[in-house]
C-alpha cells in the first residue's frame, strides 16, 4: 500500500485522531496523530490484515524548539514491504506519550533512549530508565535549551 | 547443556554430613571488561547455580553523543568522520547509510561510477566485518587458529582500502554526492585477485570452525530465536535471517544499484540444530561473504568509467524537511532520520543503529541456558559497542 492509502485508512477507522498528513509530494510521507490515541492507532497498524506493520524501524525523540517536543515513529512491514511514519507532538511541560512497548517491544530500548536524551515520559513504560547516560547525570542533553554543566562529579566539564 | 534447564527439578544440595545447603539466586556481573562481550558491555546476570534466569544488559559505556555532535558541526559532510566511528569495523555501511540520507534530501543523482564504487566497497566492508564476526566468535568459543586465519584475509582488504583513500579503518570515503578519491591504478586487478583467492577460503572455515565437533555443540540449538520475537524486536541483518526470515534490504528495499546483481538472500536452516540458534547466526554470516564475493565480481566486471566528484555540491543546505533511509549494513539495518530547517547543518540526526537494536532482545534468548551458553550467545549478535552506544 502506498502511503497514502494507509494514511486513508487510519483516517478511516480515527478520524478526528488524525491532526494531519502529508503523503504526497514530500520526501518522507507521514501522519501526525493526537498522543491519546497513540496506542489504539499503533496496535491497529500492527493488526491489520491490509497493513500488517509489524516492524518499529526506528523510534526518535525530538525537540522542535519553542516548547513542543515529539516522537517519530518509522513503522515498516516485513510481509507487505510498505511504510509509514507517524508523529505525535506534546507540551514540554507534560512531555508524557503513552508507550508502545507492549505493540512492538523493540520500542523498550528506543523510548529509555528517547527518555534519556530528550526527556519524554513514556507512560506505561515497563522499564524506563536512562540508557546511555550514567544513571546521575541531570537534564537531557539534545534539548535545544540544555546547556552543558561547567562540573559532573567534581570533574571540569570543558576539560 | 543444550536445552533449556529452567524447569529441570533441581534436587537440594547436601554436604557429606547431610546438612542441607541453601540454594538461592545470585546476581553476578558480566563485563564492563570481559573478552567475551566484545568492547564495554556489561551484563547483569541472575543466576541460580549455572542456570541465567534473566540477563540485564547496561550500555551506554562508549556513548561520545554521535547525535549531539551531529547537531553542533558546521556543515553535513563534517558528520561523516563520526559515522565512521559508530561501527568501527564496518565503517564503509556507517558513512553509506548517512550520505543516503543526505542525497534523498538533497534529491541528488550520483554518478554510475560512483555507484559501482560504493558498491565494491560495501561488499568489501561486509566481507571484512563478517570476518572479524566469525573469527572472533571462535575465540569465545575456544578456537583460537580460524581467527588468524579470518584476520590474515581480512588484512588483504584493508589494504585494498588503503591503497583506495590511505585509511585503514576509519575511511570518511563516501562523501555527499561521491566518494573522496576514484579508485587507485590497478585496483580493479587486485580487487578480482583478492575475489578468486578468498572464494577457496570459505571451504577452509567451514572445514576448520562451522563443522567443527565442538563448536556444532556449543552453538547448535543454544540461543534459539523464534522469527516472530525477531520481529517483534526489530532484529535485522544476520540476526533477523539466521531465525529463518527471508528479508534483506539491499533486495526487498532496494538502494543505490544492488537491484543489478545476481545474489541470494542466505537464511538459517536449523542445518545442525533449530531454526534461529547460535549456529544458524553464525553460518548466515558465512554464507553471506560467499554472496558478496558474487556481487564484488559482478560489479568489478560492469564498473564503467567517469568522474566520481560531479556531483558533490559544494554547499549542503537542503530545504527544510525531514527523510528515514535504510540500507543493510553489516550487522543489519542501519537507519538514519535526518531533519533540516534549511540551515547548513541538520537539526536533528538520529541514527537507528542495528548492534543497539540486535542487543535489547539478548534477554529473551538466554533465560534458561547456562552462563556459558551466554557467552556463545552474546558472540552470536555480533554486536559492536562503539554502534550500541553511539
Amino acid at each position: 500500500m502506498t502511503a497514502k492509502e494507509i494514511s486513508e485508512k487510519v483516517r478511516g477507522q480515527f478520524g478526528d485522531a488524525v491532526k494531519d498528513a502529508k503523503v504526497e509530494g514530500v520526501v518522507q510521507p507521514f501522519i501526525k496523530i493526537s498522543p491519546e490515541s497513540l496506542l489504539n492507532i499503533c496496535t491497529f497498524l500492527r493488526d491489520d490484515a491490509e497493513l500488517q506493520l509489524d516492524y518499529l524501524m526506528c523510534l526518535s525523540g525530538m525537540d522542535y524548539g519553542k516548547g513542543v517536543l515529539g516522537v517519530v515513529y518509522n513503522i515498516a512491514s516485513i510481509t507487505k514491504k510498505h511504510k509509514i511514519t507517524l508523529k505525535v507532538e506534546v507540551s514540554a511541560e507534560k512531555p508524557e506519550v503513552p508507550s508502545v512497548a507492549k505493540v512492538w517491544p523493540s520500542a523498550v530500548w528506543h523510548e529509555r533512549e528517547a527518555y534519556d536524551l530528550i526527556g519524554i515520559t513514556f507512560t506505561g513504560h515497563p522499564d524506563l530508565r536512562r540508557i546511555l547516560l550514567p544513571e546521575d547525570w541531570v537534564g537531557h542533553p539534545l534539548r535545544k535549551d540544555f546547556k552543558v554543566p561547567e562540573f559532573y562529579n567534581g570533574m571540569k566539564v570543558p576539560y | 547443556m543444550n536445552t533449556p534447564l529452567s524447569n529441570t527439578v533441581i534436587t537440594p544440595l547436601k554436604t557429606t554430613t547431610g546438612r542441607p545447603l541453601r540454594t538461592e539466586e545470585m546476581v553476578i556481573n558480566m563485563g564492563p571488561q570481559h573478552p567475551s562481550t566484545h568492547g564495554v558491555l556489561r551484563l547483569e546476570l541472575v543466576v541460580d547455580g549455572e542456570i541465567v534466569i534473566d540477563v540485564i544488559p547496561h550500555i551506554g559505556y562508549l556513548h561520545r553523543c554521535f547525535e549531539k555532535h551531529a547537531e553542533h558541526m558546521t556543515n553535513y559532510q563534517q558528520v561523516i568522520p563520526y559515522c565512521d566511528r559508530m561501527d568501527y569495523v564496518a565503517a564503509m555501511h556507517m558513512e553509506l547509510g548517512y550520505v543516503l540520507a543526505i542525497e534523498k534530501l538533497l534529491g541528488i543523482q550520483v554518478p554510475e561510477r560512483v555507484e559501482y564504487i560504493r558498491v565494491i566497497m560495501a561488499e568489501l566492508q561486509r566481507i571484512a566485518s563478517h570476518l572479524i564476526a566469525a573469527g572472533t566468535y571462535g575465540l569465545d568459543i575456544g578456537a583460537f587458529t580460524p581467527f588468524l586465519y579470518m584476520f590474515r584475509e581480512r588484512e588483504r582488504i584493508l589494504d585494498l582500502f588503503e591503497s583506495t583513500c590511505g585509511a585503514r579503518l576509519l575511511y570518511n570515503y563516501f562523501w555527499v554526492g561521491g566518494v573522496s578519491h576514484d579508485l587507485p591504478a590497478g585496483f580493479i586487478d587486485k580487487a578480482k585477485a583478492f575475489c578468486s583467492y578468498f572464494r577457496p577460503k570459505i571451504k577452509e572455515y567451514n572445514d576448520l570452525l562451522s563443522f567443527n565437533e565442538i563448536f556444532v555443540k556449543r552453538t547448535a540449538n543454544v540461543g534459539v530465536l523464534p522469527p516472530d520475537v525477531a520481529i517483534a524486536y526489530g532484529c535485522s541483518g544476520p540476526m533477523l535471517r539466521g531465525s529463518g526470515v527471508n528479508w534483506d534490504l539491499r533486495r526487498d528495499d532496494p538502494y543505490s544499484i544492488y537491484d543489478r546483481f545476481r545474489w541470494e538472500v542466505q537464511v538459517g536452516k536449523g542445518e545442525v540444530g533449530t531454526v534461529g540458534d547460535c549456529w544458524d547466526r553464525y553460518m548466515v554470516r558465512i554464507h553471506e561473504m560467499e554472496q558478496s564475493v558474487n556481487i564484488i565480481e559482478q560489479a568489478l566486471e560492469k564498473i564503467p568509467p567517469g568522474d566520481v566528484a560531479s556531483a558533490i555540491p559544494k554547499r549542503i543546505r537542503p530545504n527544510p524537511g525531514e527523510v528515514y533511509v535504510r540500507s543493510e549494513a553489516a550487522r543489519g539495518e542501519i537507519g538514519f532520520y535526518v531533519v533540516s530547517d534549511g540551515s547548513a547543518t541538520p537539526y536533528r540526526v538520529k541514527a537507528r543503529s542495528p548492534s543497539f537494536v540486535n542487543l535489547s532482545v539478548l534477554p529473551e534468548i538466554c533465560r534458561g541456558y547456562m552462563i556459558a551458553d551466554v557467552v556463545a550467545i552474546a558472540g552470536s549478535t555480533d554486536i559492536v559497542l562503539g554502534e550500541v552506544d553511539r
